[in-house]
């Protein structure tokens, strides 16, 4: 195959990103895994954290925990601060309009099963559709095919290339009367592939179809900005994005969140329950029931404040050399074919050989220190589009280098060596 | 010699190059699936079961190198084995596998034969599951269990 572009050695002139002083803000990156530092490459899995986010969540615990929006005293108005102002941070780190927009959620899959039964319940029908693409991951797929039970709607799906793009074409002639949501990935996790999601939006709203975007894979690597992209709905988790697990997004235009009803009841989300009638507080709150994952959201918060300190331009060229390096070399290795050769692509490759399973691959990548994600990614339409079991999943994140894919690269020759 | 090479032994690899007993079985008279959600393995196993016996076994599947050559094992292994001897044979693995039964003396694992070659799984816990699969397999198939067993 070829690569997709030239890999040029930063020159003397060209500024360039300080990998080696963001790699001391991550500590596990000093680990060593069976003896042999950690070479850190499942970053579409979950990502590491710098040490101001876990130092975010230990001073939370340790000095301010309390319950929010409910206690007059000095910790719970504090705690209530943080979590604010760590929403009116991502709302700034996406651009939405308002803060209102930005609704905490346990992850992804969440904010797309709240879209799916609030919005979804309350304003489709039978017979109406809901567009996917085939590389959606299991939980922009699942969540629909609930709804469609649930309602008698029926899921129609975009087909991909062979280099794993969308056929816009092929969109273009699915999308008609019986459209009522669309909703596909911003970047794919099992290939990298970024999706051209302007079109997709631009074609929608074309006929008054409202979109969600999973923005999972995208926001660790590409500037979103939810009012360029004109989406109505983008999802993504706060632990792919350098946050803790637990805590996500969802981001709803204010109109469309106005009209849809809570998706789960409880404390927090009213605001007046008697046994007649409940009155549902405003939004955000109005989908934000029980008490949430107070240190999570303040820690995607500081995360947010540490990525903005950085310059994304230095950001994306380094991930865009690792990506060009990582492809060259390992195009290179006999026998190895690249699934997903997209022109646009995030720092994600996956591959596989004829001969040795991605399970096996991931086993003696590990012993080198190597971690990858060998398997189907949670993206099973995806193997079967391009006939592979599984694949070995390399995915990059701004503070790996060159030298870690050159591990990678003697770690898949010591498994060529095993099965030669 | 190192845990790698424990666990790729030559004649796991060359159960993994050309599996024993890979076919689908006409007069079956049991059949059962296994699969691994985890990783997309996934075997099916079939019996020709008669009085009690094993008189012909095979499997048919695709799955990283530890699933084929445990179930290329097993299948050469199983054959000609009565039920009981079966479900014997299956503790033992899956003791040696989960690293719940030691070594016994330089032979290896005592009462599973030829498949202590296996025993280098144990050292990988994530890889437990795909030597075991054909295991629960055959052991559903066994049971005349038209489920598919998940690894799960």
């Amino acid at each position: 195959m070829k690569v997709a572009h030239e890999i040029a050695t930063p020159g003397p002139l060209m500024e360039t990103l300080d990998v080696k002083k963001i790699r001391a803000d991550f500590p596990i990156l000093k680990e060593k895994i069976h003896g042999k530092p950690l070479v850190y490459l499942d970053n579409g899995a979950t990502s590491q954290k710098p040490q101001v986010v876990i130092d975010a969540l230990n001073r939370y615990y340790s000095t301010g925990n309390s319950n929010i929006h409910r206690g007059v005293h000095f910790l719970s108005e504090r705690a209530t601060e943080a979590y604010e102002v760590a929403r009116q941070k991502i709302k700034g780190f996406v651009n939405a309009q308002s803060e209102q927009e930005i609704i905490f959620v346990r992850g992804t899959t969440e904010a797309i099963n709240l879209v799916a039964q609030s919005y979804g319940r309350s304003f489709l029908h039978e017979g109406d559709e809901i567009i996917v693409s085939a590389m959606e991951h299991h939980s922009n797929i699942v969540p629909w095919q609930m709804l469609c039970e649930q309602i008698g709607a029926r899921l129609r799906v975009i087909p991909i290339n062979h280099d794993g793009e969308v056929v816009l074409d092929e969109y273009r002639r699915l999308l008609g009367d019986k459209t009522k949501l669309v909703s596909v990935t911003h970047v794919s996790n099992a290939l990298g592939t970024i999706v051209p999601v302007k079109d997709i939006v631009r074609l929608a709203h074309e006929r008054n179809v409202p979109v969600l975007l999973d923005g999972a894979q995208a926001v660790p690597h590409l500037q979103v900005d939810v009012q360029k992209l004109g989406c109505d709905f983008y999802a993504f988790s706060g632990h792919k994005l350098f946050g803790p697990t637990g805590v996500g997004i969802l981001y709803g235009r204010a109109e469309l969140l106005d009209k849809m009803p809570p998706y789960q009841g409880g404390g927090d989300m009213i605001s007046l329950v008697t046994f007649e009638k409940t009155h549902y507080n405003v939004l955000p709150y109005k989908f934000e029931a029980g008490t949430p994952h107070i240190a999570g959201g303040i820690g995607l918060g500081t995360a947010i404040e540490y990525l903005a300190g950085l310059d994304w331009e230095r950001v994306a060229a380094h991930e865009h050399d690792l990506l060009s390096y990582a492809t060259s070399a390992l195009s290179s290795i006999d026998g190895l074919r690249i699934i997903g050769t997209a022109k646009e692509k995030v720092g994600v490759i996956s591959f596989v050989f004829d001969h040795i399973h991605a399970h096996d691959v991931g086993t003696i990548l590990d012993q080198e220190g190597v971690a990858v994600r060998a398997g189907h990614h949670c993206a099973m339409p995806v193997m079967q589009r391009f006939g592979v079991p599984a694949t070995t999943r390399a995915s990059f994140a701004l503070y790996n280098t060159r030298d870690e894919i050159d591990v990678l690269v003697r770690g898949i020759q010591r498994a060529l060596k095993v099965f030669r | 010699m190192s845990e790698l090479d424990e666990l790729y032994q030559e004649v796991i690899l060359d159960h993994n190059r050309s599996p024993r007993n890979y076919r689908a079985m006409m007069n079956a008279n049991r059949k059962a699936q296994g699969y691994n959600p985890l990783c997309g393995d996934h075997v099916t196993v079939y019996l020709d079961l008669e009085e009690g016996v094993i008189k012909d076994i095979s499997f048919q599947g695709s799955g990283c190198a530890i699933s084929k050559a445990s179930a290329s094992m097993m299948t050469a292994e199983l054959k000609g084995k009565t039920e009981a001897e079966a479900k014997e044979l299956f503790d033992n693995v899956h003791k040696m596998l989960t690293g719940e039964s030691s070594k016994n003396g330089p032979q290896g694992w005592s009462g599973v034969g030829k498949l202590t070659i296996l025993s280098g799984v144990s050292k990988f816990p994530a890889r437990v599951k795909c030597a075991s699969l054909a295991w629960h397999t055959v052991n559903s198939a066994l049971k005349g269990g038209e489920e598919v067993t998940s690894t799960e």
